[in-house]
């Protein structure tokens, strides 16, 4: 990395600065910029629209208009000749009561035969077509629309309308235009300001929880709306990753200090019988006795490190790409068949209750290591004589395995800790163990979306383990 | 047995070389895996032990592939750091024969080797297992000691089938826990000792000699001189 790198970083800070790149790089300038094009686009529309439905639709009128006169005037031309044309025009010049039409018959030599205007308009060539422009008609200076026909025998005719009233409207509309979009372009920008700001406000709330949360202040969560809109469906995905994170932050404190606690304890032991036996031992004999205790103490240590990491790589998830469907029924009667020798030699009854096939989806290694930590504990806590019982069932929603013994039980208090790593009831601490048994169980249950409870038996303990039919995918 | 140990930090190494030699082996070392791959390659080994982390740009699985590619069949122990189970299963997925995690204990190593180098002298397809006075017939599945037949639980008779294949070997609890019952985990209790206890009560107690001995802080192993 370059040195610079590190010394322009902070000045891009966003917020901080007024910069332009800053600005063009920000959403919430983007949305309103694409806002305040959408709304001008659209009046722009609406504008063109109004046009074309007002000015344009009086252009098009006084051009069918005229184009009805020049048919008449033409039909007339057919039957009666010039002299008939001319009695027209010159009828339709006195009766014309609102003055708003244009007339002019003139022979070859461009010398007026009928009409309302004196001469031929120096502008209008002799090709016919459509003509606009400001003529004199008896001195007074209007603007028309005027058509410019040749007729047989190099007659020439003009057909026209004044238009002014027309322009009046046109001028009228321009101005109205002309200030409706700068009132729009005026109302898009304030439009744009404000749907930055909703913009913002929008996700203000996403990146302080953020900005809070990667500070270390990790109990802080979005804030809801309640009106179950897009942003509050991001937000509560956030919240629910927040949570994981969370919970797996929890879980690695409580990881540390169980170590901290319980592993310093027979890492002590090791240490301090190796520094006894170096300093005090007297012969080779005990010298030996002692390093093979500590290399077992090291053997304990390792087994409880193996199964906290198995523990945690069960909670990550990780396992999942193991999972495949099978019948738990034979993996339970083998479980059944290890575990009955033991109870035997106990002087423990063993009673296995399946069905013929137990179809579940899982990971048939996790199970078993689940199955075979309660078994471990079933047997280490009976009394002689009793019965421990290993079920499999088919329940609504999942497969419940279910172990239970007659021994002590755990105290209702105590049960919702007895998953946690490390713990050890008052009736297990004077029994071998590492007190991780019931947390893989518990973290087996979770990945397979099941659950793990524990109940009293009456006496004793009855350990579920429900695995879900459906586990997650990860 | 010629075993090569391919193994890079110096006192697992110096430990695991003494500890074979001391056992009656001829043991080879390499620190790397260019080494360890030459020799591998080169001179025929009964076994060979080899870490997964390797220095020198050939690991230790890339080392076991190249071996399989160029149709080394040479027994191979993986020992690693990395006890995830799916670990385990890229370590025999390469061509492993046995997978064992650190830290171990020797003899839990010696055994594990000990196996598979015997293992790899390619035992033919034998129907019947014979050690002293104890048959066991594998077509027909009885067992018979002196003669006089016994009769045997399917496990108990797995169990005796391994213990007889690898007589005068020692086998862990581990290793019977895995070859017999398959599983992969260390249970709490002392499940497999109850096992054999109930196989001794069958195959070692009517008879004036015992056949199954207990090997102290490493496990059982079959044979007739418990000297």
């Amino acid at each position: 990395m370059n040195p610079a790198d590190g010394v322009e970083a902070p000045r891009q800070a966003p917020g901080l600065t007024f910069q332009p790149t800053y600005v063009l790089r920000s959403a919430g300038f983007r949305f309103a910029v694409i806002y305040a094009a959408l709304i001008s686009v659209s009046a722009a529309a609406l504008a063109m629209f109004l046009w074309w439905q007002t000015a344009g639709a009086l252009d098009r009128q006084t051009e069918a208009t005229i184009a009805l006169d020049v048919g008449d005037l033409n039909a007339k031309w057919l039957v009666a000749g010039l002299p008939g044309l001319v009695e027209t025009i010159d009828e339709r010049v006195a009766q014309n009561a609102d003055n708003d039409s244009v007339y002019l018959l003139v022979d070859p030599l461009l010398k007026q035969l009928a009409g309302n205007l004196t001469h031929w308009p120096p502008k209008i060539n002799r090709r016919p077509g459509w003509y606009e422009l400001q003529v004199d008609r008896g001195g007074v200076q209007v603007s028309t629309r005027i058509v410019s026909l040749v007729l047989p025998g190099g007659y020439q005719m003009l057909v026209g309308r004044d238009i002014a009233v027309r322009s009046k409207l046109r001028g009228l509309l321009t101005h109205a235009l002309g200030w409706g979009i700068g009132v729009v372009l005026l109302l898009a920008c304030l439009g744009a300001l404000l749907v930055r700001k909703l913009f913002r406000r929008m996700i203000a709330n996403v990146s302080d929880t953020a900005a809070a949360v990667s500070r270390g202040d990790l109990s802080r969560r979005v804030q809801l709306s309640g009106r179950g809109d897009e942003f509050d469906q991001l937000s509560e995905s956030i919240n629910d990753m927040l949570d994981r994170i969370a919970r797996l932050m929890e879980g690695v404190k409580q990881v540390s200090n169980a170590i901290a606690h319980d592993l310093r304890t027979p890492i002590a032991r090791a240490r301090a019988r190796l520094e006894e036996a170096s300093g005090h031992s007297a012969g080779p004999a005990e010298l030996r006795n002692a390093i093979e205790q500590a290399t077992t103490d090291l053997d304990g240590i390792v087994r409880v490190f193996q199964a906290l990491l198995r523990i945690a790589e069960i909670e990550a998830g990780s396992r999942r790409a193991a999972f495949a469907t099978m019948d738990l029924a034979p993996l339970l009667a083998d479980m059944a068949e290890l575990y009955e020798a033991s109870a035997e030699e106990k002087g423990l009854e063993f009673d296995l209750r399946i069905p013929l096939s137990l179809k579940a989806h899982g990971d048939a290694t996790l199970i078993q290591q689940a199955v075979a930590n309660l078994l471990d504990n079933a047997l280490k806590f009976s009394p002689p004589g009793t019965v421990v019982t290993l079920s499999g069932t088919k329940v609504t929603d999942g497969i419940q395995i279910a172990v239970t013994d007659r021994g002590p039980g755990i105290p209702e208090p105590d049960r919702g800790r007895a998953t946690e790593r490390f713990y050890r009831g008052e009736t297990a601490r004077s029994t071998p163990g590492s007190g991780l048994g019931l947390s893989l169980v518990q973290a087996v249950a979770q990945l397979h979306g099941g659950s793990f409870t524990l109940a009293d038996a009456q006496p004793g303990l009855r350990a579920v383990l429900r695995l879900a039919s459906n586990p997650p995918t990860s | 047995m010629r075993i090569l140990v391919v193994e890079d930090d110096k006192d697992v190494a110096g430990f695991v070389v003494r500890g074979l030699k001391e056992a009656g082996h001829t043991v080879e070392h390499a620190a790397n895996g260019r080494d360890g791959l030459f020799l591998a390659a080169s001179e025929g080994f009964d076994a060979v032990v080899l870490d997964r982390m390797l220095p020198g740009g050939i690991d230790g699985l890339r080392l076991l592939e190249t071996l399989r590619s160029q149709k080394n069949t040479v027994p191979v122990l993986i020992l690693s750091a990395l006890a995830d189970v799916d670990e385990r299963v890229n370590g025999l997925k390469a061509g492993g024969d046995d997978y064992l995690t650190k830290p171990f204990a020797f003899a839990e190593l010696l055994a594990r080797v000990e196996a598979l180098a015997r293992r790899g002298k390619g035992d033919q397809v034998v129907t019947k297992l014979v050690v002293e006075d104890l048959e066991l017939d594998l077509l027909s599945r009885q067992v018979r000691r002196a003669g006089q037949k016994i009769d045997m639980q399917p496990r108990e008779f797995r169990l005796l089938e391994y213990l007889m294949r690898h007589a005068g070997q020692v086998v862990t609890r581990t290793m019977l826990l895995e070859s017999v019952w398959d599983y992969h985990f260390d249970p709490q209790t002392n499940v497999i000792d109850v096992h054999v206890s109930r196989l001794r009560q069958k195959i070692d107690k009517p008879f004036p000699v015992a056949l199954i001995q207990t090997v102290r802080n490493a496990g059982y192993m079959l044979r007739a001189d418990p000297g």
